[in-house]
């Protein structure tokens, strides 16, 4: 539980104090427990429930806009795109000291909306319909959100793909 | 900048994304998500393919996609501190000895 407040909140004090919350909630919550999911996974969502809450009240930094993000089309409607010369592999480039520092900074740095969509369906691997009922967003949302989360990480992270960062 | 000779190629390809079975790198784009997630309808499928193999720039942008996407999954997958699938036997007996207390 720990470490997916971690994940979600990117603060040691803040998912100490979500992982609390969460088990204040779990025991209320427990004789309406109906065994329906696992047990585990109804404890995952409620400590997702405590990440977000913490999220919304946390005053965020600079946010990079997500439209300076997005991929480019010419008046073709063909891609702009900077041809690729190397073709590291996700496995070479995590052998590298910074490429983890730099992604969890990247990711760190989406704006919230898209990032915690990003979280929950990538690496809280949660479904598409269990991540729009938390977010209480439409499925369609979650898949527009997801895939433009996914667009902008790629372009910020294009400097450490094209080895221009040590 | 571009050369007169790579406007040229790009304005060829812009006409053959109109052709039948073809799509636009924007249309293309709509449906990567879907395709990742395997859930094109086969004749869809095969428009997408067929774009990527005749389209340099969509090949690359989605290796790159790819490539990030498996970089942030091994990022957080590295993290020490998370912990393997809470013992779901535990738990059980936890809520019971609870409801047992009443």
């Amino acid at each position: 539980m720990m470490a997916v407040a971690r994940r979600l909140v990117g603060d040691e004090a803040l998912a100490q104090d979500c992982v609390q919350n969460a088990f204040a909630d779990v025991f209320r919550g427990l004789d309406g427990f109906e065994e329906r999911s696992r047990l585990s996974t109804w404890m995952h969502r409620i400590v997702v429930n405590q990440g977000l809450m913490a999220l919304r009240k946390q005053k965020r930094l600079q946010e990079i806009s997500i439209d300076d993000l997005l991929p480019a089309f010419d008046q073709n409607r063909c891609r702009i795109e900077e041809q690729w010369i190397s073709a590291e592999t996700p496995e070479s480039l995590m052998q590298r000291d910074q490429t983890k520092d730099v992604v969890l900074s990247k990711i760190a740095s989406l704006p919230e909306n898209y990032r915690i969509v990003l979280l929950l369906r990538d690496i809280e691997e949660m479904s598409t319909s269990d991540v729009a009922q938390t977010l209480q967003i439409s499925e369609s949302n979650v898949k527009v959100r997801l895939h433009r989360a996914r667009s902008a990480l790629k372009m910020l992270l294009e400097p450490l793909l094209r080895g221009e960062t040590s | 900048m571009k050369t007169p000779m790579q406007k040229m190629m790009r304005r060829i390809h812009g006409l053959l994304f109109k052709l039948p079975l073809m799509i636009t790198c924007d249309e293309f784009e709509g449906f990567i998500l879907a395709y990742l997630e395997d859930d094109l309808p086969p004749r869809q499928k095969f428009v997408f393919e067929t774009h990527l193999k005749v389209c340099r720039e969509c090949r690359d942008y989605l290796a790159a996609y790819r490539t990030s996407l498996e970089l942030a999954r091994a990022s957080y997958r590295d993290d020490p501190a998370a912990p393997d699938d809470m013992p779901e036997d535990l738990v059980k007996a936890i809520v019971a000895a609870r409801k047992a207390d009443g």
